[in-house]
């Protein structure tokens, strides 16, 4: 292909974005074009489920970067389309109205889409999910009217969706197939912890609990659980997961598995295309083990180790895994990934809502989870990135300095 | 509209029109005024919008979390440091200028 053709971006979400900024910034000057199949230009998720469902927050207010900035970098939108085909050998791609483009380079940020409840009735009812910001405005408008809700899914996207209806004063029940809350992602005393403070502000929280039908339809639904109980409800809020969009990169001929498979460098089983964020199976080299994680860090670090790529250039992913959450007035922060573990230290009160864990495998720190104790997530970040031992006996000692430690 | 001044690294200085009820984060970031990156969109989770304030109004004092995360800036802290997710804008608060740092990662 001749050297005008552009490097395409497949993609409009933060990672999408992140790459479109780090190509410029690394001094890329040819054409850059950026498809995204929704109608609006990039913006944050992360709100979605907790202040944007408040109103509190405009949609305008959750764009990454205005429009200006996609024309003073030169960013060519296709917003609103679909890539439907990729032909690797003729390196061009086609879009849903037609267009044909040619490309030099290709990244593929196609993210998530969330996963269906596939009970019985669930597909007539009326199931709010949270991933768009289309999602998020229908959501927002049927919670002003909303007295009870059901929400099925007790991970993070649930249980701030649970907080926030809480605060408006709506009658919230969480339903988990699992044991736990957040059971993925943190240790069962953090679960605990959240179970209780959930209660606390009057959530009913059903655990172990899966759910056998939905009944009804247009606002008025009956859940039925497995427990063999009824909640009538008037709002059903389902997170229950998410799938890469990994089907065009398959059809592509790209390998896949449960995502689209990456090295260390973000390259495809194709050197000539990249790809980043939540949509990757990715060569994680923090971790140094192959993982799928949906959180903006992975979007934003590995786009920038995506662009590098792309230039020519040797920048490894290997930044530390971090996360946050909002329910009530507790921001969890988790530094690496705890899970799997074989220690799980506390440190601080969880009865005061100033704690974290420190979690370690094999008598190493693999990860930390603080609930609103932001100067120990941050040291841990430091801590974990930097590999500066720490002993389960040093988390656990409170008049151990762990900023100080961190500072090395 | 109360005007912020947002110094750049460069030496360069933007004043900025800020909606009250914006974070001085978000007008900067829907200005495409660099050096603010705010990786967690305004939760006080990242330390990545962090400012001096150098000019201005006084502002409210800094929250707890806001205080513990300014511990943990790329650049170092200084005691008019703030993060700009946290800083709302009132019309008190017109003429106020803040330094952005040389980095926030």
């Amino acid at each position: 292909m001749s050297e005008s053709a552009p490097i395409v971006v497949v993609g409009a979400g933060q990672a999408g974005q992140q790459l479109c900024d780090s190509l410029r910034r690394g001094g890329y000057e040819g054409r850059l074009v950026l498809v995204g199949d929704e109608p609006v230009l990039p913006y944050q998720r992360p709100p979605l489920s907790k202040k944007f469902l408040t109103g509190a927050l405009e949609a305008e207010r959750l764009l990454l970067r205005p429009e200006s900035f996609y024309e003073k970098a030169n960013v060519e939108l296709r917003i609103a389309r679909r890539v439907t085909a990729i032909d690797r050998a003729a390196r061009t791609l086609t879009l849903n109205d037609g267009e044909v483009l040619a490309w030099s380079g290709l990244a593929l940020t196609t993210g998530t889409r969330i996963r269906p409840l596939s009970v019985p009735g669930a597909a007539e009812a009326d199931v709010h999910y949270v991933r768009s910001l289309a999602d998020g405005e229908a959501l927002k408008a049927r919670l002003a009217t909303a007295e009870r809700l059901a929400v099925i899914g007790g991970g993070f996207i649930g249980l701030e969706v649970a907080a926030i209806a809480r605060e408006l004063g709506k009658q919230v029940v969480v339903i988990e197939a699992a044991e736990r809350l957040m059971a993925r992602a943190v240790a069962p005393r953090v679960s605990a912890f959240y179970a209780e403070l959930h209660r606390a502000h009057g959530v009913e929280v059903l655990l172990g609990t899966g759910i056998e039908a939905i009944r009804g339809a247009d606002g008025r639904h009956v859940v039925l659980t497995t427990d063999g109980r009824e909640h009538a409800v008037d709002l059903i809020v389902a997170g229950i997961g998410v799938v890469p969009n990994s089907e065009l990169a398959e059809a592509a001929g790209l390998a896949c598995h449960n995502g689209i498979v990456v090295d260390v460098h973000a390259r495809t089983s194709d050197p000539a295309i990249v790809a980043a964020g939540d949509c990757t199976w990715h060569m994680n080299g923090f971790l140094e083990r192959d993982i799928r994680l949906e959180s903006v860090q992975n979007a934003v670090d590995q786009a920038k180790t995506a662009a590098a790529s792309l230039l020519g250039r040797d920048e490894p992913y290997r930044q530390v895994p971090w996360f946050w959450s909002d329910q009530y007035d507790v921001k969890l922060q988790i530094a690496g990934i705890g899970m799997p573990h074989d220690e799980a230290v506390l440190r601080g009160d969880p009865a005061s809502r100033q704690f974290s864990v420190y979690y370690f495998r094999a008598g190493a720190l693999v990860g930390v989870d603080s609930m609103n104790r932001p100067a120990e997530h941050m040291a841990a970040r430091k801590l974990l990135g930097q590999g500066i031992a720490l002993s389960p006996a040093q988390a656990a000692d409170p008049a151990v300095d762990l900023m100080q430690i961190a500072r090395g | 509209m109360p005007k912020v001044t947002y110094r750049l690294a460069d030496g360069s200085e933007k004043s900025i029109d800020v909606p009250v009820g914006w974070s001085l984060m978000e007008a900067a970031v829907q200005n495409n005024i660099d050096g603010i990156v705010a990786e967690c969109g305004g939760g006080c989770a990242c330390a990545t919008c962090h400012v001096y304030v150098v000019g201005g109004p006084e502002l409210a004092p800094i929250g707890s979390m806001e205080g513990d995360m300014l511990e943990c800036t790329a650049a170092e802290r200084q005691p008019n440091s703030r993060l700009s997710c946290q800083i709302k804008m009132s019309a008190e608060l017109d003429g106020l200028v803040v330094q952005i740092p040389d980095r926030q990662t």
